[in-house]
């Protein structure tokens, strides 16, 4: 199925409140992005190196699409992730890196 | 009822006043910007209770209209010309949003050559932005459209915007007698707000405006195109309410004599006083000439004008716009009309009343002198009149072969 330009998987697509009723504008309930994966659409990975890690916290606000969750170690959540490499640009001390998936 | 005495621009804002607006946004432009200068007297004065938002252009003043018909507050604006143009993208936005935000336009034609005065081609520019337009001949109209306009919009089945678009100058600055209906008896022929639509909510939280991608573009753009189609049956029914309450009756054309008629003349705006004077005069001469009025411009009521025009000999378009190179926008849509049906009479276009120039008894006269000439001859050598055409200015200018 087709939805947010990308292949996802059929379940999001059935859920999608417009299949059923007319929406008059164009508008969805809040989080609708937490069904509509928004990383299938990625072709690159950041990683984050934990050694380097301080967590500061940089990362953690300036992601677009909140994948970066703390907690002990820094994680990130690949099935939201875009792959947009803000985190990497941001991290003052170049604990992230990217990795090609295509 | 009480009769006063009322500007056209001063109407208009009796008509918020009436239709109890809570929100107006508007940047001004002449000759829009005595309707604000009256709202604003309105709002000082406490006869009208709304926020008057002043903007730093159109497109914020249109911006703060949807933003004010999202929350579910009923809004105004006002422009013209430049002022119209700039907002286009906005239209767009109100349309497809589906709020029913009324703007009165005072028709001003469009630079370059800089102007100020009246023709239809700043609001004709926006006949695709889905806006449901309604023209007025005189003063009264524009009251009476803007109440009928917000009703319109309202419901349910139609929740697109309107515009009401009146001649500036012509209407917007001449002074006419008008009834003002009492406050009372529009309560029940426009009640408050229910948004039928979604709006912005804190209990009910949303997301709107979000991306449509292909597998559901299509399906907006089609709930719009049927909902301006289908909205042709509650704009007459509001006609008939609005009779009732006011005694004032309105259709989507308006004819006169073309049942008994062999010519036809087809047109709107303010000229059509004009001409309906001087197709009175013709009548007493024995030419048998009829009127079409057209009140609703979009959606465009193609079978009410075929329906009065097709047993005529043939039919003046008079365009007081032009589409460089293909004529008048009217004249292009009265042949859509005819198009496909049984010996369609022919039709021909005149442009007439460019940048304010006077629509004069006149030039009806000239124009019903062409048709007659053409129906005589029974050939149609040009389909584009251009009938108050200074020819020596044109010679002058070497233009033309």
């Amino acid at each position: 199925m087709w939805l947010g330009g990308k292949m996802t998987d059929e379940i999001s697509y059935y859920l999608h409140p417009w299949i059923k009723n007319r929406p008059i504008t164009a508008w969805l309930p809040p989080g609708y992005s937490r069904i509509n994966k928004t990383g299938a659409n990625r072709y690159q990975r950041p990683e984050i190196d934990d050694e380097k890690c301080t967590k500061c916290g940089i990362c953690w606000i300036c992601c677009p699409e909140g994948a970066i969750g703390r907690g002990k170690k820094f994680t990130i959540d690949y099935e939201y992730c875009r792959g947009c490499g803000i985190c990497l640009e941001e991290c003052p001390l170049k604990a992230i890196r990217m990795i090609k998936e295509v | 009822m009480g009769a006063k005495y009322l500007s056209g621009c001063a109407a208009a804002a009796e008509a918020v006043r009436l239709a109890d607006v809570d929100v107006i946004a508007a940047y001004p432009i002449t000759p829009q910007t005595a309707i604000m200068e009256h709202i604003s007297k309105f709002i000082a004065n406490g006869e009208l209770r709304a926020h008057m938002i002043h903007v730093e252009s159109e497109h914020s003043a249109m911006s703060a209209c949807i933003g004010a018909e999202l929350v579910g507050a009923r809004a105004f604006t006002a422009s013209s010309s430049q002022g119209l143009a700039l907002m286009h993208e906005c239209l767009f936005f109100a349309s497809g949003l589906r709020l029913p935000i009324v703007m009165a336009v005072a028709n001003r034609s469009i630079a370059s050559p800089v102007t100020i005065f009246a023709d239809h081609k700043d609001s004709l520019a926006q006949r695709d932005c889905g806006w449901i337009q309604y023209y007025t001949e005189n003063v009264q109209e524009i009251l009476d459209m803007i109440l009928i306009a917000y009703r319109v919009s309202e419901n349910e089945k139609v929740l697109l915007p309107s515009m009401v678009c009146f001649d500036g100058f012509f209407l917007s600055h001449l002074s006419e007698r008008v009834d003002v209906p009492e406050l009372n008896c529009i309560k029940d022929f426009l009640p408050e707000l229910r948004p039928k639509y979604p709006t912005l909510d804190i209990e009910n939280p949303k997301v709107i405006n979000v991306m449509a991608f292909p597998e559901f573009f299509e399906e907006f753009e089609f709930d719009k195109h049927y909902s301006m189609q289908s909205s042709k049956k509650v704009i007459n029914e509001s006609f008939e309410d609005f009779w009732g309450i006011s005694g004032r009756k309105y259709g989507l054309i308006e004819t006169y004599q073309t049942e008994t008629a062999e010519m036809v003349l087809v047109g709107m705006g303010s000229m059509m006083g004009t001409a309906l004077e001087a197709v009175k005069r013709l009548r007493k001469k024995g030419v048998e000439i009829g009127l079409v009025n057209i009140r609703v411009y979009n959606p465009f009521p193609f079978q009410e004008i075929v329906d009065a025009v097709k047993d005529t000999a043939i039919v003046g378009v008079m365009d007081r716009d032009i589409s460089y190179g293909s004529g008048g926008i009217v004249f292009q849509n009265v042949l859509l009309g005819l198009y496909n049906k049984p010996n369609p009479p022919p039709v021909l276009n005149f442009i007439v009343g460019l940048g304010g120039r006077d629509v004069t008894l006149g030039t009806i006269e000239k124009i019903v002198g062409t048709m007659e000439k053409v129906r005589r001859e029974d050939r149609v050598e040009k389909d584009i009149i251009w009938p108050d055409l200074n020819t020596e200015l044109i010679k002058a200018w070497k233009i033309g072969d």
